[in-house]
């Protein structure tokens, strides 16, 4: 192995009140990675990647990103807690997020989407900002709708923007949380082409979905969670011809 | 017909509300610059106590709730003589630096309660507005990097006010109409003309009708500023104008 990896979990476990969700987690991605992670709904996958962005507070365990270990301590309660939320907010930043319901701001035109982490999280100069955002619009095929607001675009459109959102950041690594579950089934494409391009890039990502074919074509690793655990791993032309356990077996075969 | 002709139909003393419209003028006046100061301070106190509200502050929220519990609970009229003939009984008060150019004033007393009561409802209005925040863009907001008050400032405010204008387009009427009350504690507002007119010469309808239509002109006014702010801040919200050609485009019938 060379060097730091951009991503690295180690030992994650999260519980809702007394059921455990993430039962021991751990995933390492190295740069230009793309991580596909598949499971049954309930099998915790969402919960994981939510907690690696702190969306959702783990009860124990490490995230790391390029070597930094995201401080936590322990309240009066004995609950879990970030150290430093500073600090929080700066991982964030390098942690891009595209959620499956899209999550734009409403209350924004596309263009204001794109443009809000760079101008008021990074505090990137408005011009540099503007440029940047126009190419990323350009880059999704969206170039012409920058003064729309969100609830006139498409799922997939609305999509795409998030993905250039997300982009804006200049991200270490990208969390995708089953970007294309929401969408109709005729706009799914247009969404896996922008992501199968990210991936051509090199950027590192880490992807909870539902697409078979993404996963088995795209990704450099696969990762099946069952009931909290890791199930399987590997490559995933390995492991889509020749899986190994029943549970991913029966997973497969319900998927096609 | 000639105008004197017209007006002679109309049951109503014209010539006497004429030579008493400079008086209703002032009415205007005294209503219209208690009402907006004091939705103006009740907004600016509104939004830090609607915060507290939607938080989960251990101290704040309870203490807030209290407040607005309270002056949503009684009447503006009560309020407003609370104010205005309960603080003048107790002696420090009086004694106090406060009592001169303040409490023992009919207009600043109105515009105290009118403050309070509106701020009070303006709070939980706005409240309800905060709390009604899409989570998922909150959470996108935290997924970027925001801070806690960039959230507040940059998505959660700015959703939540556009959110809020029909509702305050209601609180600003009813505000108006409540300012009457200014008129029972002395001051000369619309309604306080109205009712001098009625005192002196007797004619109930010539005062209260042209009190009525002046509140009514100052609602339409009203109603046509928040008319044109949804146009401009709740755009996002409204359906994109389809070209006229897809609306005549019939469904194909299968």
């Amino acid at each position: 192995m060379t060097g730091i990896s951009a991503l690295k979990v180690d030992n994650l476990h999260k519980s809702f009140g007394q059921h455990e969700v993430i039962k021991g987690v751990s995933m390492e991605a190295q740069k230009g990675d793309v991580i596909a992670i598949l499971g049954a709904s309930g099998s915790g996958k969402s919960t994981f990647l939510r907690c690696i962005n702190l969306l959702e507070t783990p009860n124990s365990g490490d995230v790391y990103l390029a070597g930094e270990k995201i401080r936590m301590k322990r309240n009066r309660h004995g609950e879990t807690v970030p150290a430093d939320i500073r600090q929080v907010e700066r991982m964030r930043a390098r942690l891009a997020m595209v959620f499956q319901g899209f999550n734009l701001w409403s209350h924004m035109t596309v263009m204001e989407n794109v443009l809000e982490g760079p101008l008021y999280v990074q505090k990137t100069p408005k011009s540099e900002a503007l440029e940047k955002a126009k190419a990323l619009l350009a880059k999704v095929g969206l170039a012409d709708r920058a003064d729309y607001y969100p609830a006139h675009l498409s799922g997939g459109q609305q999509q795409r923007v998030a993905i250039a959102r997300a982009l804006a950041m200049d991200p270490d690594v990208m969390l995708f949380d089953e970007p294309t579950s929401a969408l109709d089934p005729e706009l799914v494409g247009e969404v896996l082409a922008v992501m199968r391009d990210l991936a051509a890039e090199g950027r590192t990502m880490l992807v909870v979905t539902h697409e078979m074919g993404f996963a088995r074509d795209v990704s450099s690793k696969t990762v099946f969670l069952h009931k909290g655990e890791v199930c399987e791993e590997g490559a995933p032309g390995k492991l889509f011809t020749n899986p190994e356990t029943e549970q991913f077996k029966a997973f497969l075969s319900r998927m096609n | 017909m000639t105008m004197e002709q017209i007006l002679s139909y109309i049951p109503l003393d014209i010539s006497l509300i004429a030579a008493n419209f400079d008086r209703f003028l002032y009415g205007v006046w005294t209503t219209l610059n208690l009402t907006f100061i004091a939705l103006f301070i009740g907004a600016l106190l509104a939004i830090p106590m609607a915060i507290a509200r939607a938080s989960r502050h251990r101290f704040w929220n309870p203490i807030v709730w209290g407040y607005t519990y309270v002056f949503r609970g009684t009447p503006l009229l009560v309020q407003t003589y609370l104010i205005y003939y309960g603080f003048g009984q107790f002696e420090f008060i009086r004694h106090s630096w406060l009592w001169e150019p303040v409490l023992s004033s009919a207009w600043w007393c109105a515009l105290i309660a009118f403050t309070l009561n509106t701020a009070a409802y303006s709070t939980e209005l706005l409240r309800g507005a905060i709390i009604d925040t899409p989570k998922g863009e909150v959470e996108a907001a935290i997924a970027t990097g925001h801070s806690y008050k960039a959230r507040l400032r940059r998505i959660i405010l700015p959703s939540a006010f556009r959110r809020a204008i029909p509702a305050y387009s209601n609180e600003v009427i009813f505000m108006l109409h409540g300012s009457v009350v200014a008129s029972t504690i002395t001051l000369q507002d619309i309604l306080g003309v109205g009712r001098w007119l009625n005192g002196r010469y007797y004619l109930a309808y010539e005062g209260f009708i042209t009190a009525a239509l002046l509140y009514f002109l100052i609602v339409l006014c009203i109603a046509s500023v928040f008319r044109w702010l949804e146009r401009r801040y709740l755009r996002h919200l409204t359906r994109r104008e389809t070209p006229a050609t897809a609306e005549i485009t019939p469904e194909p019938t299968r």
